[in-house]
């Protein structure tokens, strides 16, 4: 491993990373069919495909977590076969993972230096020294954070900062982020891209997974498109459209993004007055009407994640009212939202949405079962069955059969089958939040057109996102929220994202 | 992939199919390869069969019988995450309590004779129906199980400690019920219970039919009804299983409380076949109840677990006992090797597993 190291320290070589011809089979499908793939030293190249395009498996093979089937890698020009992630790490190769692994009661520090912790004679950890090489490696980098603080007690964007220091401090010169965004606020994102283009200008290789247009033509210099396990093409970022990739993504031209449609808007569904919770949020009073969209916008962390929440039960209210159809009713627990024809689609999928374990069956008729489908404690199987299949193919989800587990499945599926567990209840009251977060343009579309669907018939929903063009794009009003409070309300015909920005950071 | 309806993602057939086998086949495997071993041996060191012997079939599945029943309802706990300490604890106490109501007249030291306890009313209790130690053995289980529960829904402490404290404190009362002393010359009609009856010849006890009613219907309760459901739920992922609408609190109860019941009913069973009631009955049953369940491919971690693969690990490790008492290994031998085998079974099962979940 170190000769290949030293080897690769040859300057003239132009390529990091060369991948040619590899190719890797899961039972049942085809993940990567003879993908190519070239990083440049000192660039920033990005990675867009729908899911399930086979960008993951790729970088899990560039990173050690696969071996291919076939193919050859060449790492700074000489042949490898890596054994391991570890190997990985070793010959320079860092994965900056989307779900972060970090250990979180230990400190910043300890979680940078673990296995390779300074030592004293006496073989004891000198964390006067590991505190003095992280602050370096900090300085170096930019990044404004305690050594000594607990990780558990930082923001999801200090953690990512925490990893990506991790990464440098292996000297590695290929690394990969695999949506580091997609939980950042935009402040965060701008810090981060400050990083990235320090470790460019140190020489440094970045493979940039996104599912955003607007990221890649800020911050790549390179894009290559994958399209179901297969390589579409290479280009410069500053010589191709936004509507070339998308065409080279999804193989076919998306003609509407946000398929809003005008739709009758009928009587208040829903309506809060006052609502509070201690220490969260304050006096959220608003209606929602029948076939209304109502977006909420406001940075992460803002409290519009807690409002959702609250008035579906999950953290009861400390005071207000919540009122459905004109009934106020204690909505102390979900059973008791959902009794009353509400859904809610959370915003972390691995956390408070799938049961990893269970397959997309279970996954599917978790929900519905409160209510339906259950005689006698029985459950009626084969009815939910078929209709849960049919739920599954509405939305597209893509998968072998109902007995695939979940964990199999892409981000994007994984949503699609959140959702068919909402709809199979028959909502009356929709809540999503975060309905796209880390899905692709054609699966986007598609939730998006579901969400016209549901409101023609009638549902109201109720939807919370951080990208601004979705929430401008699909809502009839908008409601900001800043810093636990409502700081206003815009009418689909006069908002646009300055005005958003400006009540959500007063 | 060359479905031409898979480039946009379109339909969930778009995917060829995945064969997939029930996950109790390695398990099997290790049990049938058990038998196979000692049958070896047999004809070696022996010179007789180990399986052909309708004798010890029979002995096998009673010695384990009763570790069954409680396994079923541990099972259970575990797949929702939790764990249930407390079972040999009250199999001792329900066993107690189940033998001083089959009490016969003819033992003039009856419990119930005790002035403490004809204070009460209970002498009325001396040769009456065996039922009333049926129900009284599963009433107590069945509270206890209640407690448990309540306990770890309403102060969500972890059920390790929730179920180590009820271990210790039904043990102290099964001593207190009779200050220690054993409870002996029950009823024929409740000891009836613990005996075996012939079909065709061969011996078949009857807990080992009771072992195997609850096996099936808690079988199909885990995989036929939103119980079921709900409990693979809460193990998998409790915050989406409160999203979901699932009252995480009130389902754990019931899990709990089905196994202390079945506990309870492990204690009756106990009693009934040992023809007597002993305060020390069921030490440790709840480690062997906890092996068979994890011998049988159910996770300490949750979501993941079967009744079919609990009964497999169950008949294990009677298969294991008496295949080292027909080998005549010495009693200490058998269970250092016994403790061995628990570990092997499940790293097996495990690694099995693992490729598994790599390959898809």
């Amino acid at each position: 491993m170190k000769a290949v190291r030293e080897s690769g320290a040859i300057p003239g070589s132009e390529f990091l990373l060369e991948v040619d011809d590899v190719r890797k089979e899961f039972p049942g499908v085809v993940a990567l069919d003879n993908v190519k793939f070239k990083l440049r030293r000192g660039s920033v190249h990005a990675l867009m495909g729908e899911n399930g395009a086979g960008k993951s498996t790729l970088m899990k093979i560039v990173a050690g977590i696969y071996t291919p089937d076939s193919g050859t890698f060449k790492l700074r020009g000489v042949d490898i076969r890596l054994k391991n992630p570890l190997d990985a790490l070793e010959n320079g190769i860092a994965m900056i993972h989307q779900e972060l692994n970090l250990m979180g009661p230990m400190t910043v520090a300890e979680n940078i230096w673990i296995r390779r912790e300074p030592v004293n004679v006496l073989g004891f950890v000198n964390h006067g020294e590991m505190r003095r090489r992280t602050e370096e490696l900090f300085r170096r980098l930019n990044i404004e954070l305690d050594p000594m603080a607990e990780v558990r007690s930082l923001s999801v964007a200090n953690r990512q900062m925490v990893e990506i220091a991790k990464a440098v401090s292996f000297n590695s010169d290929v690394l990969i982020m695999d949506e580091p965004t997609s939980a950042l606020t935009e402040k965060e994102v701008t810090h981060l891209f400050t990083i990235i283009r320090a470790l460019k200008a140190d020489g440094k290789g970045i493979i940039y997974i996104t599912h955003k247009m607007n990221e890649l033509f800020e911050i790549a210099d390179e894009v290559s498109v994958f399209r179901d396990g297969k390589y579409i093409a290479t280009k410069m970022s500053k010589d191709v459209t936004r509507d070339e990739i998308i065409r080279m993504m999804v193989g076919r031209d998306i003609t509407q993004m946000f398929p809003k449609e005008t739709v009758p808007i009928g009587d208040v569904v829903l309506s809060v007055q006052n609502l509070t919770l201690d220490g969260i949020f304050h006096d959220v009073s608003f209606d929602v009407r029948a076939g209304e969209i109502l977006g909420i916008a406001g940075l992460v962390g803002s409290g519009r994640s807690n409002i959702a929440e609250t008035i579906f039960g999950v953290t009861p209210a400390s005071s207000g009212t919540i009122a459905i159809n004109g009934k106020p009713l204690a909505v102390t627990s979900p059973s008791i939202a959902m009794a009353n024809g509400m859904a809610f689609l959370t915003e972390d999928r691995k956390e408070t949405g799938c049961f990893l374990l269970l397959d997309i069956q279970q996954n599917t008729q978790m929900a519905v079962l409160q209510t339906k489908y259950v005689k006698l404690g029985f459950v009626k199987q084969h009815a939910l069955t078929v209709d849960s299949k049919v739920m599954s193919d509405r939305l597209r989800v893509r998968t072998p059969d109902m007995q695939e587990p979940i964990i199999n499945l892409s981000g994007g599926n994984q949503q699609k089958v959140l959702i068919s567990r909402w709809l199979l209840t028959k909502p009356r009251i929709l809540i999503l939040d975060e309905p796209t977060r880390g899905i692709d343009v054609g699966a986007k579309a598609e939730i998006h057109r579901l969400v016209s669907e549901l409101v023609k018939d009638g549902v109201a929903v109720i939807m919370i996102s951080s990208e601004m063009p979705e929430v401008l794009g699909m809502s009839d009003r908008i409601m900001v929220v800043h810093e636990g409070r409502v700081t206003g309300f815009l009418d689909r015909k006069d908002a646009d994202q300055i005005k958003i920005m400006e009540l959500a950071s007063h | 992939m060359s479905d031409p309806t898979a480039t946009t993602g379109a339909s969930t057939t778009g995917l060829s199919k995945v064969r997939r086998l029930p996950p109790e086949i390695s398990i099997l495997g290790v049990l049938l390869g058990i038998i196979l071993v000692f049958e070896i041996l047999g004809w070696i060191f022996i010179g007789e069969s180990f399986i052909l012997n309708k004798q010890r079939i029979s002995i096998i599945i009673l010695q384990v019988a009763v570790i069954g029943i409680i396994a079923v309802g541990v099972t259970q706990v575990i797949i929702t995450a939790g764990v249930d300490l407390s079972s040999g604890s009250i199999v001792g106490f329900t066993a107690m309590v189940a033998a001083s109501f089959s009490q016969s007249a003819a033992n003039a030291r009856a419990a119930f004779l005790d002035p403490f306890y004809a204070k009460l009313g209970l002498g009325w209790f001396i040769d009456s129906s065996p039922i009333w130690s049926i129900l009284f053995g599963l009433l107590f289980g069945l509270l206890l199980g209640l407690m448990n529960g309540y306990i770890i829904a309403k102060t969500k402490i972890p059920p390790f400690i929730a179920t180590l404290g009820m271990m210790v404190s039904v043990r102290g009362l099964a001593k207190w019920y009779t200050l220690g002393q054993p409870i002996a010359l029950l009823n024929d009609s409740f000891t009836w219970f613990g005996q075996s009856f012939n079909v065709a010849g061969f011996p078949v006890p009857r807990p080992v039919i009771v072992f195997i009613i609850v096996a099936i219907i808690c079988h199909i309760a885990l995989t036929y009804t939103r119980y079921g459901k709900f409990t693979y739920a809460i193990g998998s992922n409790p915050q989406a299983a409160r999203v979901s609408g699932i009252d995480i609190g009130k389902h754990l109860i019931k899990v709990y409380a089905v196994a202390g019941l079945l506990s309870g009913l492990a204690g009756v069973m106990t009693a009934a076949r040992a023809q007597s009631g002993q305060p020390g009955m069921g030490v440790a049953y709840e480690l062997d109840a906890i092996a068979a369940t994890v011998i049988g491919g159910t996770s300490l971690a949750g979501g993941v677990g079967r009744i079919t693969g609990t009964f497999i690990g169950t008949i294990i490790l009677g298969v294991v006992t008496s295949g080292f008492t027909f080998l005549q290994v010495g009693a200490y031998y058998q269970e250092i090797v016994k403790g061995i085998i628990i570990v092997t079974a499940v790293v097996i099962d495990q690694q099995r597993q693992n490729r598994r979940r790599k390959t898809s």
